[in-house]
């Protein structure tokens, strides 16, 4: 049962072609990598999903709920727009997190404004924050941050920070979890941690797409490995498949590439 | 000495006139500032365009001629509206056009205060469901408000001494007082009256601080 169909999607910038005819599906508690070289449209792709981008053409459908379809402006609506956000988490490559904001109130910000929309916030109010607060501090333990709850962003490092904002998303219990280069801002002694955080969510099941440059990362997380080029999926297959014995021309060049950058 | 408590009592009411007309435009540009900015950062581009000819407008000409034109414009014009009589339709005539200037000079701080917020702020916010109005309250405002703290202090600062132009449509304040013995030919009380508006400045200097230091538990 697929809890995600992305179906034709297409997305210009000017007259700039982006995103070309995107397919694909994906289950529960699989991860995907999505791979590529700069300027691929992986991100494009990402911030589709999560309605930062409008796509031009095609539809997508989280839990066989249609809940973007270009031809019809009916599931397009800006308020619906935000409910429908909340099917998906996004990690932004350089955290965003609130700088005015303690690590806590970052995690625990969004899903203290939503429920002030609940019918019995008002009489439970004490409550519904009080859980609000502990669920912020047990998602910050999970991403070993307990000891910083109470510091403001700029007085952690970047791979907390990430990890921050990763507690931050899931707060939100989205149904799927995008990261986008998670680690693509960080000195290279501070992604360990963060990918160690995004390993150990995929192996409880947790529903990711990752976009991503570290290739051993992706090998040693994915379910199944998407590689991107010029706005298409052009390969897609499980870590073996495509690493090992990619079908298409373009990806064998561009794992060649990289293996060449790496040495 | 009598006579210099007197000219002290009376520079000290009229500066009341400076104080009350700093307060009310402080009162209402502010807010207004915030909603000429939205205006000129509007996604209809004929709004964005109408407030930024209005801004270009006010902020083009001087404020001592839009305090005439405020205040003597109806009468000449005609129109069925015309200020009160006496001293409080000085007052209202001066705090409109105060209010209409310094709410286009906000305006523009304003906007070059939520256009340096990174985009990602906003995006961070949409992403976790929040609507636009909770992102501006909860994530992008006080880190507006932090950035545009010291020209606002600059802008706050020249309106202390801006105020001495409502003179110019009869309203009896500080230098207006201190002019009336001037011309009589004691001059000290117009000296005076600059350390009136230092004092003022010093104290708003002050509360500005203040509230940077507030402010500095995180960066820009």
């Amino acid at each position: 049962m697929a809890i995600l169909e992305v179906r034709n999607i297409e997305k210009s910038f000017g007259s700039l072609p982006v995103l070309k005819d995107i397919n694909f599906s994906m289950e529960k508690g699989e991860s995907i990598a999505i791979i590529g070289s700069s300027g691929s449209g992986k991100t494009t792709l990402l911030r589709c999903l999560n309605f930062l981008e409008k796509p031009d053409q095609g539809s997508i459908i989280v839990n066989h709920e249609l809940i973007f379809d270009a031809g019809d402006p009916q599931t397009q609506m800006e308020s619906e727009m935000r409910k429908k956000r909340l099917h998906f988490g996004l990690i932004f490559q350089n955290f965003n997190l609130f700088p005015q904001y303690t690590v806590l109130k970052n995690v625990t910000l969004a899903a203290e404004l939503l429920s002030s929309e609940r019918l019995d916030y008002k009489q439970n109010k004490k409550n519904i924050l009080s859980e609000i607060q502990e669920r912020g501090k047990m998602l910050l333990d999970q991403v070993g941050l307990m000891d910083k709850i109470d510091n403001y962003p700029h007085q952690i490092s970047g791979g907390q920070q990430q990890r921050v904002a990763i507690a931050r998303a899931l707060a939100l219990e989205p149904d799927i979890l995008c990261f986008d280069e998670p680690t693509s801002a960080l000195d290279p002694e501070l992604t360990g941690e963060v990918l160690k955080v995004i390993k150990s969510l995929a192996e409880e099941d947790t529903t990711m797409i990752i976009v991503t440059h570290e290739m051993d990362f992706a090998r040693d997380v994915a379910d199944r490995v998407l590689f991107m080029d010029e706005g298409m999926i052009v390969e897609q297959g499980s870590p073996e498949e495509v690493f090992a014995g990619p079908r298409e021309e373009r990806t064998r060049q561009f794992l060649a590439r990289y293996q060449k950058a790496q040495l | 000495m009598n006579q210099i408590s007197v000219i002290v009592s009376r520079l000290s009411e009229s500066f009341l006139l400076n104080a009350r007309l700093f307060a009310a435009t402080l009162i209402f540009a502010l807010p207004l500032g915030l909603i000429i900015a939205f205006g000129s950062m509007s996604r209809f581009r004929p709004l964005r365009k109408l407030v930024r000819i209005l801004v270009w407008i006010v902020r083009g000409t001087p404020l001592m001629l839009q305090l005439m034109i405020i205040f003597y414009g109806p009468g000449l014009l005609k129109m069925s509206f015309s200020w009160p009589g006496g001293a409080s339709g000085r007052f209202m005539a001066a705090t409109v056009a105060f209010v209409i200037n310094y709410a286009c000079y906000f305006s523009e701080i304003f906007r070059g205060g939520i256009e340096s917020i990174p985009q990602g702020q906003q995006e961070a916010g949409l992403v976790l469901g929040m609507t636009r109005s909770q992102i501006f309250f909860k994530v992008t405002l006080l880190q507006v408000v932090k950035r545009i703290l010291p020209p606002t202090g600059n802008e706050v600062i020249t309106l202390v001494k801006d105020t001495s132009l409502a003179r110019i449509i009869a309203n009896k304040e500080i230098i207006m007082m201190a002019g009336e013995y001037s011309s009589k030919g004691l001059i000290w009380p117009l000296f005076a009256t600059g350390i009136y508006f230092l004092v003022f400045v010093g104290i708003l200097t002050l509360l500005f601080d203040w509230f940077e230091q507030k402010l500095n538990y995180f960066p820009a």
